[in-house]
Formats: structure tokens, C-alpha cells, sequence
């Protein structure tokens, strides 16, 4: 099986949300992939749509990224809805 | 448990003290619950140790679907057989979530099969007994994954990601698994002949003292859980968990009109656990070693089934390359 692509598998679940990952699996072509990946991640109607990648097509960021990537967010609260106080008689905006 | 006894080649918990600096930072990702993804740096041990944990808990979800199969050409009606087609197919699915699940580690899954084929790596001692009537799918559904789920529940928290998350879609699955079997027995007990409640009685009489081994040994005898703990790859004792699962079990066996062959069982007021008598050791080693009454057999039809499967494999392989070759 080692000779086969593996594939990164991702479901639209009922409710009109994004595909999310949810696994891998092994397959000598995509649309094996996709069958697959039916009989293996959709058995309990979990989905709705399904999309299978080619596991080496995706590309990462590193997990020593992590600071410089995601660290400057930190210090941005201004960025949040609830940093903006404002007075009660304006309601719900 | 579906992994047994899992050497983590570690002879002495370190002290955060005696880690160099990337043992500590790792180890205090632990600690603190941060779960440790694929990328991330891990002691060489940690990865060999999962490797080996999730390697036999996923050969023990495919070799178990083994003692089913037993009788899914003559369950007893159209129902159960598509149910228990169904929760064999679900077996086949967990053993796949956790072979990915082990592929992020770097393992090949051609040669992890191989060792299992091969005898070097251990599947649950459960399945090395044999599924000798109707009642069986009932026991087994029932005190089997009833087990599994005591265990695989405790999983969900291990701090492995990708072990985790395979984990918590297993244990969705399970439930079903072990209400359809106990239902199995409810009905024999409640609406069967003598002799099919004597069929139930008996099943449970050959099941009881292999699954509680299936939580491993005790604690005492247990040289791997201290570090195993420390990682946080098991999260719970084995006598722990087995003692849950004795407690979480007595109520359902009394409610089916049954009992277990065990005089020492009973309700301690003053613990709070029931207690119960002492298990047979030399039966649990004897069946890892490969003595129970199913190895031989369990292995054979595993490596026929791979075996048969080949010219599968092959001929979807050069399928897919001869339309990669007429797109070209």
C-alpha cells in the first residue's frame, strides 16, 4: 500500500459550514480516494460534500513559526469587537 | 485495553532536572496539556512508544473483527446481520483512523502489518478466544468494547493529537457497539428459551476473566506505565481502569439475570468499588505469547486475507497509472 498516494480528506458537514479535515487515507487514484474516503469518514451522515488532497500538495507552516507567525496578533485587541465600550443607550450593535 | 504491556524502552522516569532543554520544553507542553502534533520535536522514545501503542490498538481493531465474521452467515435474522456487518465495518474504519493516526509518526503501515503478521507485535489477548455461540456477538459487543470504551474514553485525552482525535471519533462509534450487543442478550434473557438463556450465561461464564485482562496487568507488574503516565500517553492506571469497569458493569449484568464466575465479587460499602477475585496470570502471558486457543488461526486468516488481497492492490494500482499515462 506503500506505493499508493495518501490523501488528506475533508468534509462539508449538513449545516452549510466549510470543509474540515477530518483524516487521511490511501488510494491509487483520486477517485479511489473519494470512495474511500466515503466508506471510511461518512457512514453516519456526517456529510454532505467531500474533498480528497494529495497529502504532499499541502503546504504547512512550521510548527518553530509559530511566534513570528502568530505572536504579532496578540498585542492587536483593537482588532475585537468588545474592546470598543460604549454606553448602554446605544443598545445592541 | 487494546494495547497490551507497551514497551517504552525506558528504564527511569527523568526529573525535569536531568532533561536537556528540548526534553523540558516538551515535557512541560505536556504537563500543562498542549497536545504534541506531528512536527513538533519529541524524544526519540516517545515516538517509538507511540508507534507501538497505536500500531497494536489498530491490529486489534482489525484482527477483532475476526471472532465476528465467526457469525455474521448465521445470525439469527436480515437485522442483526446488517447490524453486525455494520459494526464490523466500523471495527475496519478504527483500525484505519488509527493507522493514519500512526502514519504522522513516520511508521509504514506495509511494515507495521508485517510485524503483526510476522507475530513481532501483540494484538489484544481478547481476540484469541473463540466466539462459540450467537450469544458471543452479544458478550463480546457488550464486555469487549464495553472495555475498549472504559479505555479508549481515558484516550481521548492523551497527548498525542492526531492518537487524540482518532480517539474521540473511535469512541463515537463505539456506543453503538456495545448497546447493540448488550440488547443481544437482553433479548435471549428476556424472550429466549431455557436454552438460549443458558447460552447467554455461558458466554459470559468463557468472557469474563479475558476481558478484565484486557486492561493489562497490575500495576505492580506494570514496568512501562510510569513513563507511559509521565508522557501522558496513558492517562490512567490499568487496575484503575479496570476497576471502573467492573463497577460500570455489575448494575447491567444483575438487570440481564446473570452473573460471573466469580465467587469473590461483591459491593464494598466502605470503598465504594466492588471487589473481586484474583485473576489468572498465567493464562493473560500464555495467551501473548501466542498459546490461547485462536493465535495460530487468527494469524493465518490474517496473513491469507493480505495475502488474497494482492493482485487488489495491484491491479487498482496500474489502473490508476494507465489513465495517469493517458492524461499525460
Amino acid at each position: 500500500m506503500s506505493d499508493w498516494t495518501l490523501f488528506e480528506v475533508f468534509v462539508r458537514s449538513k449545516h452549510g459550514l466549510n470543509h474540515k479535515h477530518v483524516g487521511s487515507v490511501h488510494a491509487a487514484d483520486a477517485a479511489m480516494a473519494l470512495e474511500n474516503a466515503r466508506e471510511l469518514y461518512t457512514r453516519r451522515s456526517e456529510g454532505v460534500s467531500l474533498w480528497v488532497v494529495p497529502s504532499a500538495q499541502i503546504t504547512a507552516s512550521s510548527p518553530d513559526e509559530k511566534e513570528p507567525l502568530f505572536d504579532p496578533s496578540d498585542d492587536k485587541v483593537y482588532r475585537h469587537a468588545t474592546f470598543y465600550d460604549l454606553p448602554q443607550e446605544v443598545g445592541h450593535m | 485495553m487494546y494495547a497490551q504491556l507497551v514497551d517504552t524502552g525506558v528504564k527511569r522516569v527523568k526529573t525535569l532536572n536531568e532533561m536537556s532543554p528540548e526534553e523540558r520544553h516538551f515535557q512541560e507542553k505536556i504537563d500543562a496539556d498542549i497536545k504534541i502534533e506531528a512536527k513538533n520535536w519529541m524524544p526519540e522514545a516517545y515516538r517509538r512508544t507511540l508507534i507501538r501503542q497505536m500500531s497494536q490498538h489498530a491490529h486489534s481493531e482489525i484482527v477483532g473483527m475476526l471472532p465476528e465474521k465467526n457469525w455474521l452467515t448465521r445470525a439469527p435474522n436480515l437485522k442483526r446481520k446488517l447490524q453486525l456487518l455494520a459494526k464490523i465495518q466500523d471495527e475496519a474504519g478504527h483500525g484505519l483512523y488509527l493507522y493514519s493516526a500512526m502514519e504522522t509518526l513516520g511508521a509504514n503501515r506495509d511494515e507495521e502489518l508485517e510485524k503483526l503478521h510476522s507475530g513481532e507485535v501483540k494484538y489484544s489477548s481478547i481476540f484469541n478466544y473463540p466466539s462459540r455461540s450467537w450469544a458471543d456477538m452479544g458478550t463480546i459487543g457488550w464486555l469487549v468494547d464495553g472495555a475498549a470504551i472504559v479505555n479508549q474514553v481515558v484516550l481521548q485525552r492523551t497527548s498525542y493529537g492526531p492518537y487524540s482525535r482518532a480517539m474521540i471519533r473511535i469512541c463515537k462509534e463505539e456506543s453503538f457497539h456495545q448497546r447493540q450487543g448488550y440488547q443481544i442478550l437482553l433479548e435471549m434473557m428476556r424472550n429466549g428459551t431455557d436454552e438460549q438463556k443458558a447460552m447467554v450465561q455461558d458466554s459470559i461464564n468463557r468472557f469474563w476473566w479475558p476481558a478484565l485482562m484486557m486492561f493489562g496487568p497490575h500495576d505492580t507488574d506494570s514496568p512501562n506505565s510510569a513513563q507511559s503516565m509521565q508522557w501522558k500517553v496513558k492517562r490512567m492506571s490499568n487496575d484503575d481502569l479496570r476497576q471502573r469497569f467492573i463497577d460500570q458493569t455489575i448494575p447491567q449484568l444483575e438487570l440481564l439475570g446473570c452473573t460471573v464466575p466469580d465467587p469473590d465479587l461483591k459491593w464494598n460499602e466502605e470503598r465504594g468499588h466492588y471487589d473481586f477475585g484474583s485473576i489468572d496470570w498465567s493464562e493473560f502471558y500464555s495467551v501473548l505469547k501466542g498459546n490461547g486457543p485462536c493465535n495460530k488461526d487468527r494469524l493465518k486468516t490474517r496473513r491469507n486475507a493480505y495475502a488474497n488481497g494482492a493482485w487488489v492492490r495491484e491491479a487498482a494500482k496500474a489502473y490508476a497509472d494507465k489513465h495517469k499515462q493517458a492524461a499525460a
